[in-house]
């Protein structure tokens, strides 16, 4: 159910990327594949989704085991199982890091000689799955990969469970100041020019006594290796970036009511406000039914629970086929009071969240908590019915 | 079997959200209240676990939150110095300006150094017999096992030096089970139960022992023996309207909610099974209820604290 200006369905029909973000577990990966769910289905056109480690029988239903970088058709099948119709296509793809850093050495190397240098290099297989925050990288890569490619009307990117929702923002900003950083000049120095300088010698002396120098070595090979390839990279996390401030993209945030998530929400919506990206949507996954803060359902709730046993009583009167155990009648009562007041908190804490961090975006939607995991295509469509 | 508290050096870990801190400082408070010195350590540093006791901030030198309990938040850089000065003994150089921010650089390209200091300092404070109990409030279930292999890892990276000679204690510590445990926090969801259980096979291949699974957030069954019958023929039109005639307001909302309950409890329940099933029979498994509070400070975690003495006495 959507309040405010516009729909999600406008919203996807106006974008060409749409990214799903959020902390960890509030739902980014279930959204961004049911709203792509949505834009194939009722907008046509050719959608893709680029999810990041999604639940084995979510990617399995969506035909994704075993298939790396490569892009995949959700079979019409898949959908016709689900009574769904589709308009368009649904295409979805996973994000494998390790083969993405590898596709962009392969890229970005100056020659083959330092290709197979850095392929090869023991540092770089330890270090292409985490330095400077590479899976944020790696994703927004793809990303503009895929959408120069022209193949996709829309592309859904769901993002990696990072420790701060906004750190892949930054990604791309991080990779070209690594590579620019006079740090990095001035600790490959000694291993270009021999000459270690009267500064960083007390540096190496203290490094070479803790890890060794042979290590240190090797480190200074491989990032002497990735120097060569600073202009491609810098260029290209500079393009990555436009791509991410290109009025075409726009943000949507997923959070849980849950004070932690919420809060993160909150900070992620200040960001994107402050760095003038598009926050086209917030969506409020999981919440509790309004109807919890219900006053006369509260009042009533609160009398079950201070006086059972006479409610018991008058109700035996006229319907003494509830039960023949007054006592036991009552306990039910005094429960589902206790049952609806308790969750009433959790409820009255979500409304709280929500009327602080509502006011952000244009459209949003609030989703409940669906009987079922989300893990096919039946499911998805399930959550693209409440988010429509 | 070692009991959980019993042991000298808990991580506690879990999927994001999963209430990883607040079974950290659960455990922290409940050995502190038996008697034992006890260290926690935050090791992201956003600060929730002295959140958790309304305790302001801590740094990395520990503070003493209440009798017996500290706390600390780790900090690499720090680490780093302490062990130049402590074993090293090279306070002056460890005070160099530049060192810290190269280090910083170095450990962000150079696999498990971070890890290492991390895992190094705590192991430390452990073999010191500082304390008898250090609970670490440890990285999330995708990065934990990358600490915890890490001793290994730069013990095979590097072929000489210093760390490398101080990853052999370590890794004999670590892969001690009556001293080092690992405590799962696993919420009865789909995607944390799926991980935790992941998340035990991992384990094995670092050596470290499984102490615990805690199951956070477990739904209390709403109705007793005989109760869901007299729900069940409450909720008939005409029982039901009598209802909200005895009480004078519209009753159908709390036997919606109480229908909603009923649903949330039985998805966690077959939740729940999957975990108990995929764990076996011979795991500690330790139940911690949903709290309905309106806050999460102390309250809170004496609350979980006393679900967990409950589950352990
Ligand atoms: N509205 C909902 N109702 C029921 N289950 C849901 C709902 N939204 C998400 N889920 C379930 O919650 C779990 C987590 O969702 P999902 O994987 O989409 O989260 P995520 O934000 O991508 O997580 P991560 O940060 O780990 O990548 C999944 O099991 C999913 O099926
Ligand atoms: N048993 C419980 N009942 C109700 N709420 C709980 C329970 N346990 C934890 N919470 C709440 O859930 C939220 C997350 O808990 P916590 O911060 O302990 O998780 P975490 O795993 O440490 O999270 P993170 O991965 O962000 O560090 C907090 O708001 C906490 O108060
Ligand atoms: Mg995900
Ligand atoms: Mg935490």
């Amino acid at each position: 159910m959507t309040t405010g200006g516009s729909t999600i369905e406008q919203l996807l029909a106006a974008k060409e990327i749409v990214v799903v973000c959020g902390s960890g577990g509030v739902g980014k990966t279930s959204t961004a594949a049911a709203l792509a769910t949505i834009a194939a289905a009722d907008l046509g056109g050719k959608v893709l989704v680029l999810t990041v480690d999604p639940a084995r029988r979510l990617a399995a239903a969506m035909g994704l085991i075993g298939l790396g970088n490569a892009a995949r058709r959700v079979s019409p099948e898949a959908f016709a199982d689900a009574g769904i119709e589709p308009r368009g296509e649904l295409w979805a793809a996973m994000l494998d890091t390790k083969q993405s850093w590898d596709d962009l050495i392969r890229r970005h190397a100056p020659d083959a000689a330092t290709r197979d240098a850095i392929l090869a290099n023991p540092l770089y297989r330890n270090v292409a799955g985490r330095f400077v925050q590479s899976h944020d990288y790696i994703a927004m890569e793809r990303l503009f990969e895929l959408h120069s490619s022209g193949v996709y009307d829309l592309i859904v990117v769901d993002t990696p469970p990072t420790r701060h929702a906004l750190d892949f923002l930054e990604a791309p900003e991080r990779m070209a100041e690594f590579f620019s950083s006079r740090l990095l000049r001035w600790l490959l120095a000694p291993y270009r020019s021999r000459l270690v300088n009267v500064a960083s010698r007390p540096f190496y002396q203290v490094a070479d006594r803790v890890l060794g120098s042979a290590f240190l070595r090797d480190i200074a090979e491989f990032f002497m290796l990735f120097q060569s390839m600073y202009d491609g990279f810098v260029e290209r996390a500079k393009a990555v970036e436009r791509v991410l401030e290109d009025r075409r993209t726009t943000f949507v945030v997923v959070t849980t009511l849950e004070s932690a998530p919420a809060h993160e929400a909150r900070r992620f919506v200040d960001v994107l406000v402050s760095k003038r990206l598009h926050l086209g949507a917030l969506v409020l996954n999981r919440v509790l039914p309004a109807e919890l803060l219900d006053q006369g359902s509260s009042d009533a709730a609160r009398q079950l629970r201070a006086t059972p046993e006479a409610v018991a009583a008058s109700l035996l009167v006229d319907h003494p086929e509830l039960s023949d155990d007054p006592k036991l009648l009552a306990r039910v009562l005094q429960e589902l009071g206790d049952s609806f007041l308790n969750f009433q908190v959790v409820a009255k804490r979500e409304a709280e969240q929500r009327a602080e961090i509502g006011v952000a975006a244009d459209i949003v939607v609030s989703v409940p908590s669906l009987e079922t995991d989300i893990f096919d295509i039946a499911g998805l469509a399930r959550l693209a019915h409440q988010l429509r | 079997m070692v009991g959980v508290l019993d042991r000298r050096l808990l991580f506690v870990t879990g999927k994001g959200g999963v209430g990883k801190t607040t079974v950290a400082a659960a455990l922290g408070l409940l050995a502190a209240r038996e008697g034992r010195r006890t260290l926690m350590c935050e090791v992201d540093a956003k600060g929730d676990l002295t959140a958790a006791f309304e305790a302001g901030e801590v740094g990395f030198s520990p503070r003493e939150l209440e009798p017996r309990l500290f706390a600390m938040t780790m900090d690499t850089e720090e680490s780093l110095k302490e062990y130049l000065a402590l074993q090293l003994h090279l306070p002056r150089l460890a005070r160099l300006g530049p060192l810290a921010r190269t280090f910083d650089f170095l450990a962000n390209a150079a696999p498990g150094v971070k890890e290492v200091l991390t895992v190094g300092k705590l192991a430390w404070e452990v073999r010191e017999r500082h304390y008898d109990l250090v609970v670490v409030d440890a990285a999330a279930s995708g990065h934990v096992v990358g600490q915890l292999r890490a001793p290994q890892a730069i013990n095979e990276l590097l072929s000489v030096g210093l760390v490398r000679e101080q990853t052999d204690w370590m890794m004999e510590l670590l892969n001690d089970p009556a001293t080092t445990g690992v405590v799962i926090v696993a919420a009865p969801e789909e995607m944390p139960v799926t991980e935790s259980l992941e998340l035990v096979d991992q384990l094995a291949s670092t050596g470290v022992d499984l102490a615990a699974v805690v199951v956070n957030r477990v739904l209390p069954e709403l109705f007793g023996r005989g109760e869901e019958e007299v729900f069940a023929r409450l909720v008939e039109p005409a029982a039901s309207a009598a209802l909200s005639a005895a009480l004078r307001r519209p009753v159908h909302r709390v036997l919606d909610a109480a229908r909603l309950a009923m649903t949330l409890r039985r998805t966690r329940a077959a939740h729940l099974s999957r975990l108990r099933q995929g764990l076996g029979p011979e795991r500690t498994v330790l139940y911690v209820p949903e709290l309905f509070t309106r806050s999460h400070g102390r309250r809170a975690t004496v609350q979980v604290t006393e679900a967990l003495a409950a589950e352990l006495s």
